[in-house]
């Protein structure tokens, strides 16, 4: 017991002082108010000669984050945009997954590594390289001008329909490799069961496929569409001055204005938006305390 | 036939659409003119003006020591976690534990660099520990996230591997820590080595979360290429990213033939 203790202290303690107490802070400091002052925001604890005699909370960040429209609106535009670009996701992703799935043993690992190698280069320098192909002298615009298919530009950059592209690319295969996992499992003499008792491909799919594989679409349209609601550097490099998303308001509340109790308000609703699928997340995540 | 047809175009098209937009950056890195999309023949002189600045490099060289610090600890943190949670069975705390690798996975970045600078403020206030801020809260606050990849890891490893030869060690009289050292240890240095290699891949690669916690000292390779590209598109940064694109394709393929070449020996 004394030995297990040793070795789960490290995690534990880590998870203590660098997760869960950096929460509780964000907490705290939601309801303190901006100050000039190191650092900017008041103190918790009111104190007269050095004695804490009370503690000092206001709710006007949570007054201004509910009654100031451009809030509410960036936590329903952040949930949206996640949401059409998981669903978008999904739609590229399965058919990738359900091929490399399929494909012939000695091919899937070179397939894999398809997939993964882009997750592995920057994601700034991945983000970067739509922002040439989407400019209005980019090559997708050259292009067409050339084919005489357009007479002017397209506003193709600074655009939510940017903003759903460089998602889909960023968090591919974070949607394929679950799914993959999930399709490769899969047990072909249940499909060929189906298929001999008369059922038609797109029924087997339906009715077989589809049913087995949907912890993997659930798992990966978690691991899309969670950090996408918080994303930052999507929209703010390929979105434009419209694209309203929570990220980029906290940023701006952070950087720009320097209210950081503000900032910890929209952090903490933010939190709260995503405990739900968040929890969701980790129930989906393997039981291992069992011999299999 | 007619799905698998339709399901492998698919993929072809993904793939194009993964490779498609980092080769044409590759390929405008070695182009002459100052207009991106003009090609006006072959050079290299965006490479010699990356490599004459020193800001550049001064970063690069902060976000590698951030990275092997930071990578190197989670590797740490992360297997004895991922140990923890395939091995030890029910413990109280558990569901803690599992939180702390689940959540850290689809965290996003603005809440976990905020929480984390509003920590190390705190700290400073009150034992004035890590004052200013510098490269040693980013290194936390990146093992903070990447021990969670590295325990997944590990902890996958680790559910699928026979327990047979513990076991067996253990009955012949070894020590757990010895079982561990002789036995575990080296079936489990592929999932850390892979672990480790993610987490110094991921370091490398934060933007949002080191931008919070840094101080202003400490400028990291993603801050300062963010910086420049919200000024726009340029060949510098072209080559630039060339070089980041490159420097992890030979990374990978040298860990897989050292994953190769360690299997081989045995």
């Amino acid at each position: 017991m004394t030995r297990r203790a040793a070795v789960l202290a490290l995690p534990w303690l880590w998870a203590a002082l660098f997760l869960l107490l950096p929460l509780a802070l964000v907490l705290k400091i939601s309801f303190a108010e901006a100050q000039v002052s190191v650092p900017p925001y008041s103190d918790f604890f009111e104190r007269l000669d050095g004695a804490i005699v009370g503690v000092k909370t206001t709710f006007a960040n949570y007054q201004l984050l509910f009654s100031d429209s451009l809030y509410v609106r960036a936590y329903f535009s952040s949930s949206w945009i996640a949401f059409v670009s998981t669903l978008l996701t999904l739609l590229l992703g399965y058919p990738m997954a359900y091929a490399i799935a399929r494909a012939p043993a000695q091919r899937r690992n070179l397939l894999l590594v398809l997939i993964i190698l882009p997750f592995w280069t920057s994601f700034l320098v991945r983000i970067y390289a739509w922002m040439g192909l989407l400019r209005p002298t980019g090559i997708i615009n050259t292009a067409l001008q050339s084919l005489g298919m357009i007479d002017a530009p397209l506003q193709l950059l600074n655009t939510s329909g940017a903003v759903y592209l460089g998602i889909v690319y960023a968090y591919l295969p974070f949607m394929v490799l679950p799914l993959y996992a999930r399709l490769e499992k899969l047990d072909g003499a249940l499909l060929e069961a189906a298929a001999d008792l008369g059922a038609k491909p797109w029924q087997v799919f339906l009715h077989v496929t589809l049913p087995l594989s949907l912890p993997g679409v659930l798992a990966g349209c978690l691991l899309v569409f969670i950090p996408a609601v918080g994303e930052f550097v999507i929209p703010d490099l390929l979105g434009g001055a419209d694209t309203l998303m929570i990220g980029k308001v906290l940023w701006a509340e952070f950087f720009s204005n320097r209210d950081w109790p503000m900032s910890a308000a929209v952090t903490m609703v933010l939190l709260v938006v995503l405990v739900a699928p968040i929890m969701l997340f980790q129930a989906l995540q393997p039981r291992t305390d069992q011999r299999p | 036939m007619k799905a698998r047809s339709f399901s492998t175009t698919v993929l072809s098209f993904g793939l194009a659409f993964l490779y498609v937009p980092l080769i044409v950056v590759m390929v405008y890195s070695f182009n002459a003119s100052k207009l991106v999309t003009v090609w006006a023949g072959f050079s290299t002189q965006w490479y010699g003006e990356l490599l004459s600045d020193g800001q550049l490099l001064g970063a690069a060289g902060n976000s590698v020591i951030v990275a092997l610090l930071s990578a190197s600890l989670a590797a740490v943190v992360g297997t004895a976690t991922g140990y923890a949670l395939a091995r030890f069975g029910r413990f109280r705390g558990r569901a803690i534990l599992t939180g702390t690798v689940a959540v850290p996975l689809v965290l996003p970045d603005v809440i976990a660099g905020l929480s984390l600078l509003l920590l190390f403020v705190a700290l400073e206030q009150a034992f004035s520990w890590m004052p200013g801020r510098g490269i040693f809260t980013i290194v936390i606050a990146h093992t903070t996230l990447t021990m969670a990849y590295v325990a997944v890891i590990v902890q996958a490893r680790l559910v699928g591997m026979d327990r047979d030869v513990e076991e067996a060690a253990a009955d012949l009289g070894a020590k757990p820590f010895t079982v561990f050292r002789l036995i575990t240890l080296p079936m489990i240095k592929p999932a850390i080595i892979a672990g480790w290699l993610l987490a110094f891949v991921l370091s490398l690669d934060d933007l949002v979360i080191a931008s919070f916690v840094s101080g202003p000292q400490s400028t990291t390779l993603p801050m300062v290429v963010y910086s420049s590209i919200r000024l726009g598109v340029s060949p510098k940064i072209n080559a630039l990213a060339t070089v980041l694109i490159i420097t992890t394709f030979v990374l990978l393929a040298l860990a897989a033939w050292i994953g190769r070449n360690t299997l081989k020996s045995k």
